[in-house]
């Protein structure tokens, strides 16, 4: 297996894009992308789209052939592009699949990105539409939404832990803290823990600040094989772990409700193959779709001891300057949270990061960052760890 | 509206009503909602049917507030994670008032209409929860 | 041979709500419409319960109190004149979530407030004719009436059913006979496709409940050469207080007699379910060798009249299933709004 770099990325604008397409957000993330690298079309071998739900937000599917196609890398360079689903896990999956075909030899230069457009239909519609992450069958009809599944969640560590509300409360101040000095993001406004307190309430005890947005957005990476990286770019960021691991579709079904046991997997074998621990961490992006999920995150990457989540954000450990920076990119919260970008996004945040490029949300000398995506409930779990040095 | 189908409904309507899951005979291990293979013996593993009793508590739970399309009319309603005492857990509306619900209540099952398929559809019925002690809610 | 009752089952959602709430919102004197209606408050269903949710409830509650096998119910039928759907039986769902599919048979019954005591005279007949072994006979209603109307004041939800068989071992309560009155008379129906029934002038009473219970009453009476003293209780139809209790007088039945029953006035008018609610409400409480007059009313219009006989089985069984009372208990009040949002008649979507 060859070792992979990134020597490319590029975020669109994050947020309810009203002017432009699905297909016009991937375009510009993989030409930036491209255009980042240096590399011209005809080195690219393959391209991977993240994308959770072309079929149900924009009546779409055959993603991968129509990127490729407004790409202008369809018609006449017939580029292999593959569409990769894993709900809300897509774009991690997606870049993933990217460092496979690098790593394993059959391509040099790949493109993996994510991309969602979800404000073409109307909330509710969206809402259902990230309802099919959970088990249709069982947790969908009986009135389950996603925000009440990650409500369960929160409500049995507030009560085996005694996690609070204000704790939650300020997961989502300190990505929006982090999110204002992101110029991609979504929402830049900065929240208190009492505004998110007193923001109504979506599945008690989660309130609608507690909650990620829904988002349109793309965001690309280029991959090559680590030894040819340097003929593109002065600062490639080495790829020293990807790790995946699945649960059960349901929550109901885990083996403990507040450990995303899928998590705890996909760090583990990712901390084994990168050859580090937790504490050589410099900073990492988790996937915090509600306040609640950041707080599973850090304790199942091993940042915290179980139960532990709430008080290392509420004594500032998790902020830019604390022990483990976390989601300096703003999160899904802050950031937006388009759902086959988010994963991919993550990298970008990492990369810039690593590359020393993060301007106010510079991490100091961050030499290996990791990227956590998590789809549905915790039935799948993408680990990455990029590193400064090979 | 319920995102369902008559024969996606139907095929699994004995499950819904009757609370009928099933059990691998080799380990003993029982699921609800029913599996056909088991997680432990898989291919090893003999499935048949096992009616559960119903009883069971709650796990943890949550009042929606913002329902799920077709739910729009039900809120704020009571969801939640109940185990049997079988032991499987499944996700079910829990009938009871917001301040009453608590981690480990003691509930028993009750028939009730799940959804339907606007006005002219199916009627989905199905398995719901309430607090065993009726004084409770 | 005797034919009785096996098994019943009782079932009322735990909502009320208070004849003054209705009244507030159509401006009417609820202290007069109480005191002229003897109804204080009616049953009100859940969000999520309707006339079958009812009958399985209901039904449930008679397995579980007799603990028969479901498997051996050859039939179940289910009045109501709120079945969920117009075309697809509730029966089927009762019989599915009973467990007593799949060899049997099933069907709807209609006739306003007595479709479920029909139900229960057919059970009688294929019981005692032999083709089949148990009969389920269910009446149950979330009754329909329209906002601001009269009928809105006493139009409740709940459901009774009654596990009929022949086998006299198994029989808390034996039916001596069963007489019925009927005849075409337009007094209150509900055309096909309108959410709200109508009344036919003022029929409903004389020409309507009043003739046809007594001459149900009567006939039975006197088909058994028996008298109203020879009851230890007596049930009537109970659209609200009032009639009842009038037709009671009539006929000579007396205040005591029929008190047990009356649950009207904490519950409402049931429909399909109203008389029988009565009867169960009695059985509850009924001692062995006790005897029970009652006679249903459907408006159309018919009566059908019953002579039970409650056994020694009854002390047994009584306990394992809600009572009347128990259900009659402790309810939760609801405003006018909740009422409107459980009813379905806010328009959502």
């Amino acid at each position: 297996m060859r070792d992979v770099a990134i020597i490319g990325v590029k975020n669109t604008k994050f947020g309810e894009l009203w002017d432009r397409s699905f297909r016009d957000v991937v375009v510009e993330a993989g030409a930036g992308a491209v255009s980042d690298a240096g590399v011209v079309g005809e080195k690219i071998d393959a391209m991977f789209v993240g994308n959770m739900s072309g079929g149900q937000f924009v009546e779409q599917e055959h993603i991968g052939a129509l990127i490729a196609d407004y790409s202008g890398l369809a018609k006449n360079l017939h580029v292999p592009s593959t569409r990769v689903e894993a709900a809300c896990a897509s774009g991690g999956l997606a870049l993933r699949q990217g460092i496979y075909a690098v790593a394993s030899g059959m391509d040099d230069i790949v493109i993996a990105a994510g991309a969602e457009k979800m404000t073409d239909v109307p909330s509710p519609k969206a809402s259902s539409a990230l309802a099919a992450a959970a088990d249709r069958e069982w947790e969908g009809i009986m009135g389950a939404t996603f925000p009440g599944l990650y409500a369960m969640i929160a409500r049995m560590h507030m009560h085996k832990y005694g996690t609070t509300s204000e704790q939650l409360a300020q997961v989502a101040v300190k990505n929006h803290q982090n999110g204002q000095h992101n110029p991609i993001a979504q929402y830049k406004s900065k929240i208190t823990v009492d505004s998110v307190l007193k923001s109504i309430m979506v599945a008690d005890p989660l309130h609608i600040f507690d909650c990620s947005p829904i988002t349109d957005g793309a965001s690309a990476v280029v991959l090559a094989p680590a030894d040819i990286a340097h003929e593109y770019t002065d600062t490639p960021i080495y790829v020293k772990a990807t790790a995946q691991a699945s649960d059960t579709i349901a929550l109901h079904d885990r083996r403990d409700i507040t450990t995303l046991d899928a998590s705890v997997a996909a760090g583990k074998r990712a901390y084994e193959m990168a050859k580090v621990q937790p504490k050589d961490i410099d900073l990492v992006e988790v996937h915090d779709c509600f306040t609640i999920a950041e707080i599973c995150a850090i304790e199942d990457l091993g940042f915290a001891k179980k139960g532990e989540g709430g008080i290392l954000t509420q004594n500032g450990e998790t902020a830019i300057g604390g022990k483990i920076p976390v989601n300096t990119s703003g999160g899904l919260k802050s950031c937006g949270h388009p759902v086959g970008a988010t994963g991919v996004k993550q990298a970008v945040e990492i990369v810039e990061q690593l590359r020393g490029e993060a301007g106010k949300r510079q991490v100091d000398g961050a030499e290996i960052g990791m990227t956590h995506n998590v789809g549905g409930s915790g039935a799948t779990a993408v680990v990455h760890i990029f590193s400064r040095d090979r | 509206m319920i995102i369902m189908s008559v024969p996606r409904f139907w095929r699994k309507q004995i499950a819904r009503y009757n609370l009928v899951g099933t059990q691998c005979k080799k380990c003993g291990e029982k699921f609800y909602p029913p599996r056909n293979m088991c997680p432990k013996c898989r291919r090893d593993g003999e499935i048949e049917e096992y009616k559960f009793s119903g009883k069971g508590e709650v796990v943890t739970y949550t009042v929606i507030h913002t329902a799920a399309e077709g739910f729009e009319g039900q809120t704020p309603y009571v969801l939640g994670i109940i185990k049997l005492e079988e032991g499987p857990s499944l996700t079910s509306q829990i009938i009871c008032d917001a301040e009453n619900v608590k981690i480990g209540m003691k509930v028993k099952p009750v028939f009730r209409k799940l959804g339907q398929d606007g006005e002219r559809g199916m009627i989905y019925y199905g398995t719901k929860f309430v607090p065993e002690s009726t004084d409770k809610c | 041979m005797s034919v009785g009752i096996v098994s019943y089952g009782a079932y009322v959602p735990k909502y009320r709500i208070k004849v003054e709430d209705i009244a507030r919102v159509w401006g009417d004197d609820a202290e007069i419409l109480k005191a002229g209606l003897m109804v204080n408050e009616k049953a009100v269903p859940d969000v999520d319960e309707d006339a079958a949710t009812i009958a399985v409830e209901a039904a449930r509650a008679a397995v579980n109190r007799s603990g028969i096998d479901a498997q051996r119910i050859g039939a179940v039928y289910t009045g109501s004149e709120s079945h969920p759907y117009a075309v697809k039986p509730t029966s089927t769902i009762v019989a599915e979530a009973t467990g007593a599919t799949p060899v049997m048979t099933a069907a709807d019954f209609e006739f306003a407030c007595k479709a479920g005591t029909a139900a229960v005279q057919a059970c009688m007949g294929l019981v005692n004719s032999g083709m089949i072994d148990l009969g389920m006979a269910i009446g149950a209603d979330v009754a329909q009436g329209a906002p601001g109307d009269a009928l809105e004041y006493t139009a409740a939800a709940g459901g009774v059913a009654y596990i009929i068989g022949n086998k006299e071992s198994e029989l808390v309560a034996v039916i001596e006979d069963t007489y019925s009155f009927t005849t075409d008379t337009p007094d209150f129906w509900r055309r096909e496709g309108m959410p709200y029934p109508e009344h036919g002038g003022r029929f409903t009473g004389e020409p309507g409940y009043f003739k046809h219970v007594t001459n149900a009453a009567k006939g039975l009476l006197n088909k058994l050469d028996a008298k109203p003293e020879d009851y230890d209780y007596a049930v009537f139809h109970q659209p609200n207080g009032k009639f009842p209790s009038r037709a009671a007088k009539m006929l000579g039945f007396s205040k005591e007699q029929i008190a047990p029953g009356l649950v009207v006035t904490r519950l409402g008018n049931t429909y399909s379910g109203s008389c029988m609610m009565g009867i169960a409400a009695t059985l509850d409480q009924a001692k062995p060798g006790d005897r029970i007059f009652a006679t249903a009313f459907g408006s159309g219009a018919g009566g059908d009249a019953f002579s039970i006989t409650v056994t020694d089985k009854i002390d047994e069984m009584r306990d394992n299933a809600p009572k009347v009372e128990e259900l009659l208990a402790d309810p939760i009040y609801v405003d006018y709004a909740t009422y409107a949002k459980h009813k379905g008649k806010i328009k959502i979507a």
